[in-house]
């Protein structure tokens, strides 16, 4: 077996203030190898950025991690020290945001902002880190390069923006870029030139792909492996297509059912989930999901379903229920 | 023929652009450019596009927020296009609106009791406010305890909910949604679409719905138009328009949304759109969606396409498609 390019291994994070701790990820673990997409899936307050953010050693201070490693090429990234870490990011791994208005300097040009990455990551001379400035801009599609690297920010479109961040994501070839939800701020044609785009690179160069969505199209098109978060779990995890047409999870079920397809008639109905998505500051004994779950039993309220590597669930649905129901 | 309750005829809205000392002129943003749409009593019709084709401008229009430089809107047989102060209340008593973002909609500082009783006191309802608060709560699918709630202490599609509810106080027949689930997480958004579905019937409402995501408005709406940089490059009933999509736009922006079936999207046949949309300030000539089209021939750089009937029901703004039957004579 490939060994994963990165395990995150029993990882909790804990959110504290005036003296109350909260856990925000609870026992997290999960792998991600060398030009593979994985996607993480859930809603809000699930904990899908967070354990990306701390893979990035980017946790701002209120969070702590209270156990748990990242194992990044046989180094345990948590035990690194801030400066050790501000070294691999961008040149290890690197991280592409939602809105690309707010992660670009908006007083600096484009150029600068991409070469000060590979001047800082590949040790390159000005000239060389111009000369690849534009080399990467031309990849990631933006034309007329030579021109457009001397203009600002709010000289481009979201969409235009999104490239650039791309383009500073891949400057220095980092090994994996973690992407959370990249083109939830885009319109539905720019989004696919995105993802296209970054999916396609991220194959070229052997990348690891972490992508952090919600839209579950998004999914289908662009990830082999899933990972469904609830309530700062793994819920749920499995190849895009088992996880579609066979899952297991109650909560993997409820977001499928949730969605209106184009591909589905129009008079089928919605299944929402009931109730809302659990508030991480309020706790939930058991299942956090079982006040939502259409089939909680008792136990689910007393007992935590421990994850066996695949599912966290008492009642797991099973195949035929699937197909009945 | 049915009489239609909302009709939008030949509306333009231009902003001006101004510029140095003395403000002056210097360009225009055309954001909606000579669009005409009728809505039929009870339905709900949608209104697609991406950002800055002029959806929620129009949208605005209609709300009689933003002025229209030319054309006019009828309402239930009534022109209201330059309707002022006293002359519009009757209006504003019969359209709402409900937003796309909850929390920046509704005023933190205020319980949700009391937004919702607020809108009552303004259009001088006589009856039990409280009462009625309550009853509209419960219309929307918020307990009484929700009376006492500010905004912070609600979820996003608690919050909606309470948006939705204001929308109902004033009793109105038509409600614009302006991407009213787009906010919302993925399990919420199917709940607030079944309460908007189920309202309507009860209620007998009109939706103006103006959405980005394609499923979520082909779900939701009787009929649909497509908008691209300010013009509707295309209507049609949803299921027609989905299922038989003439303008290489709205086949474009259909194509783009990916299923949730990973094995179909495995195997699906799928060209993207190049390019981005232009600038209102200055749309290409002739057709303004030329320079990313498929299928774009001589006439379409410099003769703008009319909306034309491609049959019954089905309208289409392209020289290609609109041309097609005259080829096959």
């Amino acid at each position: 077996m490939i060994r994963p390019l990165a395990e995150i291994a029993n990882l909790s994070i804990v959110h504290s203030a005036d003296g109350v701790e909260t856990t925000l990820v609870d026992d997290l673990s999960f792998s991600v190898s060398s030009g593979e997409t994985l996607a993480i899936v859930g809603e809000s307050g699930s904990g899908k950025s967070l354990s990306s953010l701390a893979v990035m050693g980017l946790l701002s201070q209120e969070l702590r991690v209270t156990q748990g490693s990242v194992n990044f090429e046989g180094v345990d990234l948590l035990t690194l020290s801030d400066e050790e870490m501000r070294q691999r990011r961008g040149r290890d791994m690197s991280m592409v945001f939602q809105e690309p208005m707010t992660s670009l300097n908006p007083v600096r040009n484009i150029g600068s902002q991409i070469t000060e990455s590979i001047e800082e990551n590949l040790g390159l001379s000005r000239a060389a880190a111009r000369s690849r400035t534009i080399d990467l801009l031309k990849e990631v599609g933006v034309a007329d390069a030579e021109r457009r690297m001397r203009q600002y920010p709010h000289h481009f479109s979201g969409g235009m923006r999104q490239r650039v961040m791309i383009a500073i994501a891949l400057a220095a070839e980092p090994k994996l870029i973690v992407a959370d939800e990249p083109t939830t701020a885009l319109d539905v044609t720019i989004q696919a030139q995105i993802l296209d785009l970054m999916t396609k690179v991220c194959a070229d160069h052997g990348t690891a792909l972490i992508l952090i969505t919600h839209n579950l199209g998004i999914v289908a098109r662009y990830a082999k492996r899933v990972n469904v978060m609830y309530g700062g779990r793994i819920v749920e995890t499995g190849t895009a297509a088992d996880l579609y047409y066979r899952p297991r999870h109650h909560y993997t079920q409820g977001l499928l059912s949730s969605v209106p397809r184009l591909d589905q008639s129009r008079d089928e109905p919605l299944h929402p989930i009931r109730g809302n998505p659990a508030d991480p500051f309020v706790p939930i004994s058991g299942c956090r999901f079982h006040p939502r779950c259409p089939a909680a039993q008792r136990k689910c309220k007393s007992e935590r379903p421990p994850f066996d590597g695949q599912i966290a669930c008492h009642f797991p649905l099973s195949i035929k229920e699937k197909l009945a129901g | 023929m049915e009489p239609s309750f909302l009709r939008i005829e030949g509306v333009s809205v231009h902003f001006p652009v101004r510029k140095g000392l003395l403000q002056r002129q210097v360009a225009e943003v055309k954001a909606v450019e000579k669009v005409s749409l009728t809505l039929k009593r009870g339905e709900a019709f949608g209104l697609v596009g991406e950002s800055g084709c002029g959806k929620t401008t129009l949208a605005r229009t209609v709300l009689r927020l933003v002025n229209t430089t030319e054309g006019e809107i009828w309402f239930d047989g009534e022109n209201i296009t330059h309707l002022k102060g006293a002359a519009l209340a009757p209006y504003r008593k019969r359209v709402a609106a409900v937003f796309q973002d909850p929390f920046s909609s509704l005023n933190p500082r205020m319980r949700a009791g009391k937004i919702i009783a607020e809108v009552l006191r303004v259009h001088g309802y006589a009856g039990d406010v409280k009462g009625r608060v309550i009853e509209l709560l419960d219309l929307c699918g918020l307990s009484e305890r929700f009376f006492d709630l500010y905004p912070h202490q609600m979820s996003g599609g608690q919050r909606q909910r309470v948006g939705i509810a204001r929308a109902l106080a004033i009793e109105p027949d038509l409600i614009v949604c302006d991407e009213a689930v787009s906010a919302l997480d993925v399990s919420i958004q199917a709940q607030i679409i079944n309460l908007l579905e189920e309202l309507r019937v009860r209620l007998n409402l009109t939706y103006l719905f103006i959405g980005h995501d394609l499923s979520i408005v082909r779900h939701l709406c009787d009929r649909v138009a497509v908008m691209y940089l300010g013009r509707v490059m295309e209507t049609a009933n949803s299921e027609e328009l989905f299922s038989n999509p003439q303008h290489p736009y709205t086949r474009a922006l259909i194509e783009a949304v990916p299923n949730p079936d990973p094995l179909s999207e495995a195997t699906r046949e799928f060209v993207g759109l190049s390019g981005e949309v232009p600038s209102p300030l200055d749309p290409p000539a002739g057709c303004v969606f030329h320079p990313r089209c498929p299928i774009a021939m001589d006439k379409c750089c410099s003769v703008e396409p009319m909306l034309e009937i491609l049959h019954p029901g089905h309208n289409a703004a392209c020289h290609v498609v609109t041309s097609r039957p005259e080829d096959e004579k």
